[in-house]
């Protein structure tokens, strides 16, 4: 028998070219040592509850009666559920067409799209047209669906931030397209240099790639900056002269953790920058229910918004979705509670900013005791988490360990990461996963552990981590001798 | 300012070629008439909950306390739930990795893989490996992941019924791929006929094309028929003997309308057909929580079963499911409770048994209903639907009629599809968007309109349909 389609020499080279390291070779490792019993804290993804963070009450409450309605017929239903919950599930059982279980509309429920349009208005002070809104199972799935569009061959290239969240590369490769890195200056916070992104262009166009469009994942990921209005006009300027189109991974928007630059929507500084820019520049903004204070990663809920697009277009991007026949409607439900959340007044409007205010604050100091935690380890170098729910400790790997790391046939951050999994059950995702420059070296951690852990775990790194480069620098000086 | 990227013209090929027609023309049409207040009949998508089919209860409360998981401290939680669906959901949630709002595994929780492991053991009587299991947010979700994996370009084809549920064709379309058309014998109940097979491989071949796995939905969409075991045999053969990868849609397998072909599944006939067969020929199985008489197409949990799989592609497969995450948790937990449903003796039990032996047997009877309904219209004539959740009447269309489209610029079964929804509301798909034999016309509608309302529907229908008839038959003196 010849080879067979599903054979793995056989299968689709795109497939085999993606790389998609969140979920690598680290994160198949830990769960090998989870298996054998071991106590592993797995920071390798974004997934707050995971580690403990719990959900917001009352989105929970109304998901659960628009899942069992019939509760709502049953007298005894105030004895679990408060009437703002009952009033607020009756709401969205009258959008959809026949409750949770039947298809919504390929682009989501038209009562929740509009309910983010109105987000999307109170937010930016800008209309923004419900029609131009498709609700998504994540974020990611639209992500894939409009770069689907975007690439049409190899040919053409999508400017990313490098470090990226490597959605972006391994969908760039599994489409057959071009990744253009634009490098992001850890010296200055990771802050984006327009004098970069004009080189990246420069390079790909030489090569012959047409440069279609730009990411920025504002706040970053795994960075965690948050750019400025003037960084957001000055790419804005650069898609217009470029003729990019301009896609806007705002998912963190709600993780912010600093008052300097608080976060400005890229659509808002759009239309703030007036005709003709703001008439021309194509631009799709993605948002989610996995990461904010919410954390609803599993239920899989997001929108995509499109700017300036044209109408022949949506309707090719609509009907693309159709295929998939429709988004999950409960977390259709969850986007709508999202962006339409509790009133002061409201029943459950005291304990949802308290359980909100709780998490986010949290978060913040998290942040900062990640941050200081790494920047008292030995060799480790760590911009603050100004947004986002990552930190990213730069580890500046000595000559002895990078030869080590050869040996053993791994990438020297890949090396360090793995030994940090085996001593201390902290599994994270080494920076050659996001790109780096060469020769500098990170791992990427997330600030999700319960706040109560922190210490305990920031202290269990640098017992590794100043070991670790002990013997990596102390071998060295024995051999010199 | 020159061509932008997302301008139409500048858009991915690909993504342009591609044609759906179960959400196309009829269904803007019929939803432009809605807004308008005219009430529409959508039978367009085999969707049951928007046509009143209720949900069933257990499974919806387990669900519930799931998503609440601080009512199960709640000392009043008794008064609203079961104790059997109370301890159902803690089963659910401790398989979790931190309740339904974590990514779980990107493969799915691997608790629920292993119950339908257990499923498919008890269905097909032979053991199955969870780790070969992966769950998707709906079964279209796995095809489409599977076919992109199949096809390298333009060059690989892929078999697939005609006439076939547009998935398929779209999404080779989207991958660059190539739609290598077998023909169903719509005078033998839509049987499969190998000899068609073999031709139409033979003619791909011809065409350079390398024909690389066949798809059969069984039972069938839009054709509603079930494979026979000897068919199944012949059809495994036949992928063994022409290096195929079987990609067996077996979503409608609990739809079942007749007791002469209950369903089969091609694993189990594989497993029968013993070595070498059973082990070289390549199968991915599909299921879903959106049909049988679950209908729960909103909440997007499918599955797909690899079977003689090489480890390496295995992996390539999850590398993929990855970089989406995971498919959402509630719909895996309904994909855990449908494959591991009350047992006699359970407290739901006995409601849970009534409530889908009610909609089993009433689809079994709108079945009747709209296949005796459809052949009672002249110049219509319809195969009996002995599964799935569809019927797919011939419309004899008039010359006069053809012409009349012809003249308005529509596909013939377009133009009557969309004179049937301004007359009577009722929207359906026409038969080109799953393809049919030149000069034959079909249309596509489901079974699921209420009972009570079927003989309305069906008395409307033929009322529009002899009309239409007598109109374009009159000849001209």
């Amino acid at each position: 028998m010849g080879l067979k389609a599903l054979d793995y020499e056989t299968l689709n080279e795109n497939v085999k070219k993606v790389q998609y390291a969140v979920r690598g070779e680290l994160y198949l490792r830990a769960s090998e040592l989870q298996k054998e019993g071991k106590k592993i804290i797995f920071t390798n993804v974004g997934n707050p509850h995971a580690l403990g963070q719990k959900p917001l009450t009352f989105p929970r409450q109304v998901v659960a009666l628009c899942q069992a309605p019939f509760l709502l017929d049953d007298p005894n239903v105030g004895l679990l559920f408060p009437a703002d919950a009952l009033a607020r599930a009756k709401h969205y059982l009258s959008l959809t067409s026949g409750g949770l279980g039947a298809y919504s509309d390929s682009r989501g429920i038209p009562g929740v799209r509009k309910e983010v349009a109105e987000f999307i208005e109170r937010r930016d002070g800008y209309p923004s047209n419900p029609e131009l809104i498709f609700l998504t199972d994540g974020a990611s799935k639209g992500v894939m669906q409009i770069l689907n569009c975007i690439i049409r061959g190899q040919g053409d290239g999508i400017l990313v931030p490098v470090p990226q969240y490597p959605l972006y590369s391994a969908t760039i490769s599994l489409l057959g397209g071009s990744l253009v890195p634009y490098y992001l200056e850890e010296t200055a916070n990771w802050g984006l240099d327009i004098n970069n992104l004009r080189e990246s262009v420069a390079q790909a166009r030489f090569k012959g790639i047409t440069v279609r469009a730009m990411v920025i994942i504002n706040p970053g990921n795994p960075t965690g900056q948050c750019l400025s209005e003037a960084n957001l006009r000055e790419i804005l300027n650069f898609c217009y002269q470029e003729n990019l189109v301009l896609l806007g991974d705002e998912v963190y928007q709600q993780n912010i953790y600093q008052d300097e630059r608080p976060f400005i929507s890229a659509r808002k500084v759009l239309m703030d920058m007036g005709p003709p820019i703001s008439k021309e520049v194509q631009l799709v903004s993605f948002h989610t229910v996995s990461k904010g204070y919410w954390g609803e990663c599993g239920q899989r809920g997001g929108y995509f918004e499109m700017t300036n697009l044209p109408p022949q277009t949506v309707d090719e991007i609509y009907k693309i979705a159709s295929i998939a026949l429709s988004p999950n409607v409960p977390a259709q439900i969850f986007m709508g509670l999202m962006v339409n959340p509790l009133k002061p007044g409201d029943i459950s409007y005291e304990q949802f900013v308290r359980e909100s205010q709780g998490i986010l604050e949290s978060l913040r100091r998290r942040a900062r005791i990640m941050t200081d935690g790494f920047n008292s380890c030995k060799n480790v170098v760590c911009n603050f988490t100004e947004g986002a729910m990552y930190s990213f400790p730069q580890i500046r790997l000595p000559p002895k360990a990078i030869e080590a790391a050869k040996k053993a046939g791994k990438v020297p951050d890949v090396f360090y990461c793995l030994k940090l999994l085996e001593a201390t059950g902290i599994s994270t995702v080494p920076g050659s996963g996001f790109g780096q420059k060469d020769g500098v070296f990170h791992l990427r951690t997330t600030i999700l552990p319960a706040e109560e852990d922190m210490p305990a775990i920031m202290s269990s790194f640098k017992k590794f981590n100043d070991e670790f480069m002990n013997q990596y620098e102390d071998n060295w000086n024995h051999s010199r001798m």
